[in-house]
């Protein structure tokens, strides 16, 4: 179990050493993305100007305060809470999140399924899972908004943080084909039957 | 008492806000009580961190989570209260969204079908309002519940037969919390209706859901069902966040309507751990919130 600390962006093969079970903080640059975000870029063919490769993605929309531009606030918005959503839903947009724009990582909560576990593996990615609902804690590692685009969708705009020790992550899956979430999946659904058993009752 | 609405649209601002921001005790202490029962490793670094979530919002005043949910309203009307009704409706939309601009909350109601976002928290039958009676004499008590979408994602019901028994209903619950893992933030409040119609039936699990912790089903039976589930779902082991242990929920909440010769409606609806809600209390003595 490893502890990986990631300046990012990163390449594939630094990526590709990451295994199920460690830990890993993020450095320097974060991108928030959710549900419209990849609607709109995916299935509506819509183009982003940020450039993603090499990057973590994280399942978010923001709470954020509107402000004056300044260093601190380059665009008008201010982090004010920042937390994850379920990742399961973003399921299908994976693996052209990754060919298309060169995402290297998502960073989520409840972790994602079989088409994701196959991008991971072909591409070299990995799913880094956050605690869900702890967002007060996050927004902490948050140190600005750096940069928003495609805001007509707010607030699932797509977002660029400036993060400091973002983490620490638990890799939840890797590019081996390894899966928290599948091996916890499969001992519970292995605990079931006997479960049921002990609330059966007479008819 | 004659309802002051400009007083219900204030106090409906501040319980939306007050929701997003403390912790209600009973889920406190069920944290607490999850802690020392966790054997996973990972499990309890996870609830240590929910628990230290809960430490930093109130230290930075901060909301517990991103998600300001879908806004319910509970309104309970004692005796002797003399209101108008599409007034006091309307005082809680203004409620709702002011607290939306006023706090610069993301709004997360967006139309069903365009998806458009007004960015007030308010949309077509949203803030949801339910307005109730009791016997209570100039009392009126609102409950804001903001509820998160993570859970609500986890919504189930079906119409089993007469013939399938409780059995049915109890293996319904333990497959729907199987299937959703991680994905509704586990520790959870598994929320489940029994009996009534499909819509009163959905309805009730959600009573269930939002229902304090260290309550009980007020039928014995509903009571002897959710004490039953509520072990039940902790031997599985998916555990904080579905990536293993103990702890999976705080408890299994049932609520139960009666039904027809030919139903046996079951309805699951699940709260996440950030298990949110506020309520406040008008007496002709001021406003108590709670």
């Amino acid at each position: 179990m490893a502890h990986h600390i990631l300046d990012m962006p990163v390449d594939s093969d630094r990526v590709r050493e990451l295994r199920i079970g460690d830990t890993v903080t993020l450095r320097r640059t974060l991108y928030g993305i959710r549900d419209a975000t990849l609607i709109h870029m995916f299935d509506r063919g819509r183009r982003t100007r940020l450039d993603l490769r090499g990057h973590a993605v994280i399942h978010t929309a923001p709470n954020v305060h509107r402000v004056e531009p300044s260093p601190e606030a380059p665009v008008g918005y201010a982090p004010f809470c920042i937390g994850t959503t379920t990742s399961m839903r973003m399921e299908r947009f994976t693996a052209d999140l990754m060919r298309r724009e060169g995402v290297r990582i998502i960073v989520g909560k409840g972790g994602m399924g079989p088409q994701t576990q196959a991008a991971f593996a072909e591409q070299g990615g990995a799913y880094l899972a956050i605690v869900g609902g702890a967002a007060a804690l996050e927004t902490t590692w948050i140190e600005r908004i750096e940069d928003v685009d495609l805001d007509d969708l707010h607030p699932e705009s797509l977002w660029r943080f400036a993060i400091r020790d973002f983490g620490p992550l638990l890799v939840g899956m890797d590019a081996q084909g390894g899966s928290l979430f599948a091996e916890v999946q499969r001992d519970v659904v292995s605990r079931r039957d006997a479960v049921i058993a002990s609330l059966e009752e007479a008819r | 008492m004659e309802l002051d609405l400009h007083e219900v649209e204030e106090v409906c601002r501040d319980l939306y806000v007050r929701a997003l921001k403390i912790l209600p005790p009973d889920i406190k202490a069920g944290f607490a009580a999850l802690q020392r029962q966790e054997t996973s490793a990972t499990g309890r670094a996870i609830l240590d961190t929910m628990v230290e979530n809960v430490a930093v919002a109130e230290r930075t005043n901060n909301i517990l989570c991103q998600d300001t949910g879908i806004p319910i309203y509970n309104v309970v009307i004692g005796r002797a209260v003399t209101f108008d009704g599409a007034g006091l409706k309307a005082a809680i939309r203004r409620g709702c969204e002011r607290a939306t601009k006023d706090f610069s909350l993301r709004s997360s109601v967006v139309h069903p079908i365009t998806r458009h976002n007004d960015q007030t928290s308010c949309g077509i039958r949203v803030p949801i309002i339910h307005v109730d009676f009791d016997e209570q004499q100039e009392t009126v008590g609102i409950e804001m519940i903001p509820k998160g979408s993570g859970s609500e994602n986890g919504s189930f019901m079906q119409m089993l037969l007469p013939s399938d028994g409780i059995n049915a209903v109890k293996r319904f619950v333990i497959d729907r919390v199987i299937d959703l893992g991680g994905r509704v933030c586990p520790p959870t409040i598994v929320g489940v209706g029994i009996g009534g119609t499909s819509d009163l039936c959905m309805h009730l699990a959600k009573i269930a859901a939002t229902r304090p912790l260290r309550t009980a089903c007020a039928d014995p039976e509903g009571a002897r069902i959710e004490a039953e589930l509520s072990r039940a779902v902790n031997e599985l082991g998916i555990g904080p966040q579905g990536l293993g242990g103990r702890a999976t929920s705080f408890a299994v909440h049932v609520e139960v309507a009666a039904t027809h010769i030919t139903q046996n409606p079951v309805a699951v609806n699940i709260q996440c751990h950030s298990a949110r809600r506020a309520r406040a209390t008008i007496t002709p003595g001021g406003i108590a919130f709670a």
